[in-house]
């Protein structure tokens, strides 16, 4: 790419950037330059290859071919070390990870500080530390306690020591990655305007994303990959949502949506329902969940979702309230009750939760019957029908795998959960439990996993989505509740809420006034 | 309950209570660095082992009391090396790594120690640390003879919980330490090595887990035994969890210990005829399943202890 | 820099290759140490390999020896698959032993063939309540098992002293502190005449091969699989994971119970305190050799009682310190961890900060 001649000075370039893993092309001979005072979005699908890009360039990984290259106090680009996040550190490189890298067990002032002092010597400085962050807090409004432990923080203070640690050690070029993927849409809004604010003091930032609405606010230049290729580098002003999300998948996108459907009776009610102790909890929470309809629970990560997941998973059991289940009052249930009552969990971390890595994808798609008669006699397994049954599914729901046999932990994530969904829903279960079903998926396994959740409904089941993405959310859900500090907002059709609304809910705004 | 007093009142029982905690205190000080670094190191067993032998034989040698002591430590330092190779950069078990420490560690001390001395019925003697005199010190009422004349490797534990201490809390490298232990990607984030800082600190744990054993044949007694470590290392594993893997606290849970021991000696003589000797000696393992049961729950474990890191991975 | 692939598939010559190559490494370091003894290395491994296989007594011995680390190499096994650290084998072995001795040593008047189940199910029960504590403690406190279990085992020994010394002494065993010996009936048969080999053996092997059913084609297996490989998983497909973590601190437990009961009721015929040379930890090493399969289980014990009995017979003829058995099954533990590394993963060497990066 040519440097426009009326354009500020580059403080990185990246050519010819390449990288395999194995089999796999992660980057594909991809150019990028930065200049001082802009910010790039680097766009993309999961798996379109922009978290590697930026862990080569901090040195996490070494590119198969390509090199990068870092403007100096004076302007001269030189070549930067590779493989080593010290010299990206020392060439002023500040990289803001998707999950935080942050020490729990030390203050805010300890893990800004770590790394910056010779580790044999006695320490000190912190005096100087202290005056310096002061400055930095005062001139980029990232304010946080210095004192704190990182434990105590919320998320978002998580993300400014994160920008802290950065700007400390001096930054010129600002890298993050999925900053907004754990903010409310106000927390993130307060972000892009510090951001803005940094590159006006004329820091390079680029920041990952693949939520186009937030890319077209925030960023002055797009830069779009696809399948590890850079597929195009253009000015903000001159995009638009669908000519991105075209770039970014290859083809016309279209969403699954939703008919008009009636719902029917109540399959699922929770009344004044409390579970858990010190912060992931849910506190006297209730709503009813009806046959045929998809009820969508949004929510910031960290506000209780993941408990409310756990307890209609089999997994906790409420401290106080009542769960009925078609009509029947359950308690001191474990998972083996929930899956016998009807119940489909498609768990929030499917790799932790969803299957057994190191066994067989048959055995994955088994492993919820496997003291079913189905599968087995006087105690013994039943190969023959566990291995029908791999085929079955296997050819249903589409899962891309050598076979049966084949080690679940080597499948890519999308088909990871197309053996979830195939564990569970094919069972027609009464309810289903969607935690997050999508995150971390392309466009295609998200559109699979839609689809599956859709037929459950039209097949009247009661449907829980729980979801931090808005867009999924409204495109899926006929009601709408909302989950903040463990409190659950009365559900309201879909129709009578915009984004806005939810996004302010999620804030933690007064529910009455925010209906649109 | 007077005798019980008279035990508890005794100098030297405070002097052996000491004397019990010191290859404890060097131990659990050993464990609770590789643990704060995020390695679990059940290799200390064999430590001790090695340890007691190198540090014995070296000065039994010639090569002087110091000598051993240094010899001890180096041979600490290369098991905990091949421990910290096969965890960190690896990625083995910590578990069975650990133990295979402490099998090849305790088999080449007693193959080396037999090979060296093919022929001898009673185990040679060499010339052991005595207690240190210190002026005013060792000479004041009660408090002299029960803290003040022991050998100079008790003074050195001591001082080494100072330092580790010192060390952990008030220097870049403990930070990091502290840090690696935690979340090794918000070292490597910094712009450190997570596998050079935690081989080198395993690798000076495991060091100071061998003076523990050269305490035992150097101080407490003056030859080498075999099976003379007798559990000692398992004891410092549960006693660092008790610590909470803190030096301040390893100190206090190590002259706990020492204390109890000392005390059921004493009260073996007073009760020795009703109750068989090996009740006694079974209460040391018992105590530290105990005390480890007590803590668990609430124990505060290290955030990546047992979990290899590999570069890039998050 | 060092990088792990995993293997998307792992031949079964690869995964045998893993501990051969173990073995031969193991033995290749042990002939340093036979060197620095200032031995021939040649003549004492051929001592050795006479002193396991040449000779019909030196079979028996073998297997003899062998019969009790295929037990306790079981029980570590069993327990290592569902990520249940139990080290605490040498503990259990004691415990079996004492109460098979406590059964079979006349306080029960039973004919013979109803005897000696009642004599092999005390021992495995003894064993098995034994890890019971510790899994308890684990499941129910979250006391950490290595420790409890390494501990437990010098709490038993001591225990097993006790008794030796009180109230199952033998009063004609001219003050030693030994266990009156075993009823004729409640022995187990030999297998030869004038050898030591044992039916303890016969018992051992169906072991074996009833922990490779169980593991491989029964519900219980499979659950116990998928505790040990992700109990969070496990639990939340509804796998009763506590129940599964007690089942199998029983079964192993029991296993190295079955060890004592073999060494008591097959070859000694009387309880002493230094009944077993380490049998509980070796069963460690036997069953990462035989990665954590029954079946290579045996074939494993079969190398590691070679060891034993062959370094026993070549210490007496050149004098090399039988420790050197010792040496040799630490060493092979550690090889085995690191060659299975091998198989496991592609290993590959990438270097990293010179210009441009390599592949």
């Amino acid at each position: 790419m040519t440097v426009p001649v009326e354009a500020p000075p580059v403080a990185l370039s990246l050519s010819g950037i390449t990288k395999r893993f194995g089999a796999l092309t992660a980057n594909e001979a991809v150019d990028l330059d930065l200049h001082r005072g802009e910010i790039v979005a680097l766009l993309g699908e999961n798996g379109a290859g922009k978290t590697t890009l930026m862990n080569i360039l901090f040195g996490h990984y070494v590119a198969d071919e390509g090199n990068v290259r870092v403007a100096q106090a004076d302007g001269t680009l030189v070549p930067l070390e590779p493989g080593s996040p010290h010299a990206a550190l020392e060439a002023g490189i500040g990289m803001v990870h998707q999950h935080f890298t942050l020490a729990e067990n030390l203050t805010v002032l300890e893990n800004i500080m770590l790394g910056t002092a010779a580790l044999f010597s006695t320490g000190g400085g912190a005096r100087a530390a202290r005056e310096k962050l002061d400055d930095l807090m005062r001139r980029s409004g990232l304010v946080v306690d210095l004192d704190a432990r990182i434990s105590r923080l919320s998320v978002g203070e998580k993300q400014r020591v994160e920008i802290l640690k950065a700007l400390y050690r001096d930054a010129r070029v600002l890298v993050l990655d999925e900053p907004t993927a754990v903010l409310t849409p106000q927390e993130s809004d307060t972000l892009f305007e510090t951001l803005k604010a940094l590159a006006a003091q004329g820091l390079a930032i680029v920041f990952i994303s693949h939520k186009l609405a937030e890319v077209l606010a925030a960023s002055d230049r797009i830069a779009v990959l696809r399948l590890g290729r850079k597929v195009a580098d253009l000015p903000s002003v001159d995009c638009d949502r669908q000519k991105l999300a075209e770039l970014m998948v290859g083809h016309e996108v279209t969403m699954s949506r939703r008919e008009p459907q009636a719902s029917g009776e109540v399959l699922l009610s929770l009344s004044a329902v409390t579970c858990g102790e010190g912060r992931d909890t849910v506190s006297d929470i209730g709503f009813d969940l009806h046959a045929g309809e998809i009820l969508g629970i949004a929510g910031v990560s960290g506000n209780g979702q993941a408990m409310l997941a756990r307890l209609l998973s089999g997994l906790e059991q409420q401290t106080s309230g009542d769960i009925r289940l078609a009509g029947r009052e359950i308690r001191a249930h474990d998972a083996a009750d929930m899956i016998r009552a009807g119940v489909a969990r498609i768990p929030e971390d499917r790799h932790r939760d969803g299957v057994v890595g190191a066994m067989s994808v048959a055995e994955n798609l088994v492993i919820e019957e496997i003291r079913s008669p189905r599968y087995q006699r006087f105690g013994f397994l039943d190969f023959r029908a566990i291995a029908a049954r791999a085929v079955e599914a296997i050819a249903g729901y589409d899962i891309r795998c050598p076979g049966g046999d084949a080690v679940a932990r080597l499948l890519s994530g999308g088909n990871i959960q197309k053996i979830v969904l195939a564990r569970t829903l094919d069972a027609e279960p009464s309810v289903v439990l969607a935690a997050q079903p999508s995150r971390g998926l392309d466009i295609g396994a998200t559109g699979d996993v839609h689809r599956r959740l859709l037929e459950a409904r039209g097949r009247g089941a009661g449907v829980i989505l729980i979801s931090e993405d808005l867009d999924e959310l409204f495109a899926l859900s006929d009601r709408i509740a909302v989950i903040h500090r463990g409190r659950l907002s009365p559900p309201r059709p879909a129709e009578d809420l915009n984004r806005a609304a939810v996004g302010l809910m999620m804030a933690g705004q007064h529910t009455e006034d925010a209906a649109a | 309950m007077s005798d019980i007093l008279d035990i508890l009142l005794a100098a030297n029982f405070w002097a052996a209570a000491l004397r019990i905690a010191t290859p404890l205190i060097f131990g659990v000080l050993g464990a609770l660095l590789c643990e704060r670094a995020g390695v679990l190191n059940l290799g200390i067993e064999g430590i001790f082992t090695a340890g007691a032998m190198a540090g014995w034989m070296a000065a039994w040698l010639g090569a002087g009391l110091w000598g051993g002591v240094m010899v001890a430590a180096l041979a600490g330092a290369a098991f905990g090396l091949l421990h910290a190779i096969l965890t960190v950069p690896l990625g083995l078990s910590q578990h069975v790594s650990g133990i295979g420490v402490t099998l090849f560690a305790t088999s080449l001390s007693y193959y080396t120690y037999r090979t060296a001395l093919p022929d001898v019925s009673s185990p040679p003697r060499i010339e052991a640390f005595q207690p240190l005199d210190i002026p005013v010190l060792s000479d004041l009422p009660f408090l002299g003879p029960a803290l003040f004349q022991q050998t100079a490797l008790t003074f050195l534990a001591l001082a080494l919980v100072v330092a580790v201490g010192f060390v952990l809390y008030r220097t870049p490298l403990g930070l990091a330490i502290r840090a690696v232990g935690d979340n090794p990607s918000a070292v490597e984030a910094q712009g450190l090595s997570v596998m050079a800082l935690r081989i080198g600190t395993v690798v000076a744990g495991s060091a100071l887990m061998a003076l523990g054993g050269a305490f035992l044949t150097m101080s407490a007694f003056d030859a080498f035994f075999f099976g003379m470590v007798n559990g000692r290392g398992w004891i410092c594993i549960a006693l660092t969890v008790f610590a909470s893997w803190r030096p301040g606290k390893a100190l206090i849970g190590a002259l706990l210990f020492g204390a109890f021991d000392a005390f059921q000696v004493r009260l073996q003589t007073e009760v020795g005829s009703f109750v068989p000797g090996q009740v006694f000696l079974m209460l040391p393992y018992i105590l530290s399943i105990a005390a480890l049961v007590v803590v668990a729950r609430k124990a505060d474990y290290p955030r990546a202890l047992l979990k290899p890191y590999f570069k890039g991975q998050r | 820099m060092i990088r792990f692939e995993p293997r998307e598939h792992v031949s079964p010559l690869r995964r045998i290759a893993a501990p051969v190559i173990a073995a031969v490494a193991a033995l290749a370091v042990a002939s340093l140490a036979i060197a620095a003894a200032g031995a021939p290395v040649l003549e004492a491994y051929g001592l050795m390999a006479k002193g396991a296989f040449g000779s019909a007594f030196a079979m028996s011995e073998l297997l003899a020896r062998a019969t009790p680390l295929i037990f306790t190499g079981l029980a570590a096994a069993v327990a290592f698959r569902a990520k249940l650290w139990n080290i605490g084998g040498e503990g259990q072995l004691y415990a079996g032993a004492l109460a098979a001795v406590a059964v079979g040593t006349g306080a029960l008047a039973l004919p013979g063939p109803l005897l000696i189940p009642t004599v092999i199910l005390a021992g495995a029960l003894a064993g098995g309540l034994l890890m019971l504590i510790p899994a308890l403690l684990k499941v129910r406190l979250g006391a950490d098992e290595v420790v409890t279990t390494l501990l437990l085992n010098f709490v038993v020994i001591l225990f097993v002293q006790m008794m030796l010394e009180g109230p199952m002494k033998d009063p004609m065993g001219m003050g030693w502190p030994q266990s009156e010996p075993m009823l004729d009936e409640a022995m187990l048969p030999k297998l030869m005449d004038r050898m030591r080999v044992h039916a303890g053996l016969i018992l051992a092997l169906v072991a074996a091969l009833g922990v490779h059913i169980v593991l491989k084609r029964t519900v219980w297996g499979f659950e116990t699989r998928a505790v040990g490989e992700n109990p969070e998983a496990a639990r939340h497909a509804g796998i009763p994971v506590t129940a599964t973590f007690l089942r199998v601190a029983l079964l192993s437990g029991g296993l190295a119970g079955l060890a004592g009961v073999g060494e008591v009721a097959g070859l000694k015929g009387y309880l002493t305190a230094d009944l077993s040379p380490g049998f509980g930890y070796a069963g460690i090493v036997v069953a990462m050799l035989a990665g954590l399969s029954p079946v290579g289980v045996v074939v494993a014990a079969l190398f590691i009682a070679g060891i034993f009995v062959g370094a026993d017979s070549m210490s007496r003829a050149i004098g090399v310190s039988n420790y050197l058995a010792d040496l040799v099954v630490a060493t092979s533990l550690i090889c085995v961890l690191v060659s299975g590394l091998f198989v496991r993963f592609k290993v590959r060497f990438v270097r990293v900060g010179t210009g441009k990066g390599a592949a």
